[in-house]
């Protein structure tokens, strides 16, 4: 090896580097893990080292009725939450994108207002409409509910990818002969169909693990965090991490069919 | 030839005070090569849009081989652009891109086989078909552009600035493809640039545009050899402006005093004796004398800067009442050191008449 004096410090800052790197992944992701690890655990009680592996736990959620209701009522919001603010959210960007209207820099400043807005203080102001307009709560109730917050997130992404797209793009294909609706489906909604998608799947897993707005719209229908919410006030169970743990699966799965969704999109 | 584009009185406003175009009338011959030519903010690219639909004018009218389109849409005009930045379909291959145009005119799958193939083949990329445009380099995205806006046989070609993303060798080779292309294809191109070069080498005719109006239109060679006015003179070539005074008027020939000699003009424009004009010199007109050799139409000064620049040297030469020129001198094969005048040399320089521009008014800072 050839003397370099250089060589000692940067092997130095190479190392600190790394170290910083792990310590931010470690930060990120050990809670995770614990959380699997403890998924398995035989014992009941939260303490480390594992005493054993074990699926009961796992055998236990699938007998637990209250549970599979509120696993399902949560899906049922989150999708229905999603449509819901996809609906509104992606013409509600093109309108801004594309037209210019009296009073659109405020329009786009009281659209994304919810997002900054404490859960807390859309769950009881939505409340109060409710009441006032005599809507009885129930799960639709939370779907309106989630909505509000969700659109401020599907506009800002598709209004972003929207404004990445050169304005030559869609004037060149109404110079090849397409009309302004052949245009957007031919040429602009294909460029902005993964900022939809993961603009959607945000708007999904935002909506799944909802409690404050939830708290205050929903009628007798529990969500999935609002049921472990409250098994919690009995104390972590080892049920409880293994909830937990399918979640992660579910993220997880939900992360790579996104990302690999993405990916084929670029490469074809 | 019949006239395939006539803007009639063509205007812009933007705002009250603000006129992007103004009162534009510009006829268009079919097959011939038109450039719009001027500084960004002229109103050229304001102009190309308009003929392509993409904006509406706010008076006057545009017809298309007779049709008055002033107000079509793109998609109802037989007028294609290529764009500055080619807006090329990201998510379509190379071929459903050139292909596109051609669906959504209704031709048949085999018909548009055979027109993209063409259309490929005659911009010599059709190993490229299935690419994407993120794959192809730019001088490539430049011709598939072409070749997408030209498959659908436009009576017109616009095309927006298109070499401007190109780098400098790119630029030039491209000049002269473009320009072939147009004569195979025999398709009007109406072009803009800001580019002096680009314009004189590819253009039958050139239109220079001036704050929304139309400065002067001609040939290359007539711009180039007549400019209309001092904004002509210094947007194409190289020219230096020298103050001056009318001093005799004999039939056509304006004698003009320059500081401390004097130069015959052939002048265009009638102007009383005792005038103080503007002249206008271009430094590869400027012929620099050897040592006791005669010639008429002479001023003499000194040399006061060398600019070398491959083809030859460019001579800052101060004349006696300190006004200052260019001229330039070609190399031998071999340049040696005496070939180089020094600083402070004497010279003496020879104009042809009808080399020295005469604008009326004084020299502007």
């Amino acid at each position: 090896m050839t003397a370099n004096p250089y060589q000692a410090s940067r092997y130095a800052a190479d190392a600190a580097f790394m170290t910083f790197i792990a310590a931010v992944m470690a930060f990120l992701y050990v809670p995770i893990w614990v959380l699997i690890a403890f998924s398995f655990n035989s014992s009941r009680s939260l303490s480390w080292p594992p005493t054993g592996f074990t699926l009961d736990w796992y055998a236990k959620l699938a007998t637990n009725d209250g549970l599979h209701a509120a696993i399902r009522n949560s899906f049922y919001v989150a999708t229905g939450a999603t449509i819901l603010t996809l609906l509104i959210g992606v013409p509600a960007a093109l309108a801004i994108h594309k037209f210019d209207f009296p009073g659109k820099t405020l329009f786009r400043r009281l659209i994304l207002l919810p997002i900054t807005l404490p859960g807390i203080v859309t769950g009881i102001s939505m409340l109060n409409v409710s009441k006032l307009i005599n809507v009885p709560l129930s799960l639709e109730t939370v779907i309106a509910g989630h909505a509000t917050a969700l659109i401020g997130v599907v506009v800002t992404q598709v209004y972003a990818r929207l404004q990445r797209l050169p304005g030559s793009l869609d004037e060149a294909a109404l110079d090849l002969g397409a009309g302004p609706w052949r245009s957007f489906f031919d040429i602009t909604l294909p460029n902005i169909r993964s900022a939809i998608i993961s603009a959607g799947l945000l708007s999904f897993v935002l909506s799944f693990d909802e409690i404050p707005v939830t708290y205050f719209l929903t009628g007798r229908d529990n969500t999935l965090p609002m049921y472990i919410y409250s098994t919690l006030r009995r104390g972590i169970t080892p049920e409880i991490n293994a909830v937990g743990t399918i979640i992660v699966l579910i993220s997880f799965v939900l992360i790579c069919i996104s990302v690999m969704g993405t990916k084929e999109r670029d490469q074809k | 030839m019949a006239t395939i584009i006539e803007l009639d009185h063509i205007s812009k406003q933007y705002g009250p005070d603000i006129l992007g175009v103004d009162d534009i009338s510009l006829n268009v011959e079919d097959g011939e090569f038109v450039t719009l030519l001027g500084p960004s903010g002229c109103g050229k690219s304001t102009l190309l849009r308009m003929i392509g639909g993409f904006e509406e004018p706010t008076g006057g009218c545009i017809r298309l081989a007779g049709e008055d389109v002033t107000f079509s849409p793109p998609y109802r005009r037989a007028v294609n652009m290529v764009f500055q930045d080619y807006a090329l379909f990201p998510h379509m291959t190379v071929g459903d891109n050139v292909a596109y145009g051609l669906k959504l005119m209704g031709c048949s799958p085999r018909e548009i086989d055979t027109r993209v193939f063409d259309a490929l083949h005659l911009v010599g990329l059709y190993d490229k078909l299935k690419l994407y445009p993120h794959q192809l380099s730019g001088g490539q995205r430049q011709r598939i552009a072409l070749a997408r806006a030209i498959v659908r046989r436009p009576k017109v070609l616009l095309l927006d600035e298109p070499l401007s993303a190109l780098d400098a060798k790119l630029r030039e080779q491209m000049q002269t493809e473009l320009k072939q292309l147009q004569e195979k294809v025999g398709i009007t191109f109406i072009m803009v640039t800001h580019d002096q070069t680009e314009a004189l080498v590819m253009s039958d005719r050139i239109v220079v545009m001036e704050k929304g109006r139309i400065a002067q239109e001609g040939t290359p060679q007539q711009l180039y050899d007549h400019p209309a006015s001092r904004y002509v003179a210094n947007f194409i070539g190289t020219t230096t402006f020298l103050p001056g005074v009318t001093e005799s008027i004999s039939d056509g020939t304006t004698r003009i005093a320059i500081g401390g000699g004097a130069l015959d003009a052939v002048a265009d424009i009638a102007l009383p004796v005792g005038e103080a004009v503007t002249i206008g010199l271009r430094p590869e007109k400027v012929r620099l004398l050897e040592e006791g050799e005669a010639s008429t139409n002479t001023l003499s000064g000194k040399i006061c800067e060398v600019i070398y620049y491959g083809l030859g040297l460019r001579l800052g030469i101060e004349l006696a009442g300190g006004a200052r020129l260019y001229a330039d001198k070609l190399l031998p094969d071999t340049l040696s050191r005496s070939h180089v005048p020094p600083l402070g040399q004497p010279v003496r320089l020879a104009v042809q008449p009808h080399n020295v521009f005469v604008f009326p008014g004084e020299v502007e800072a």
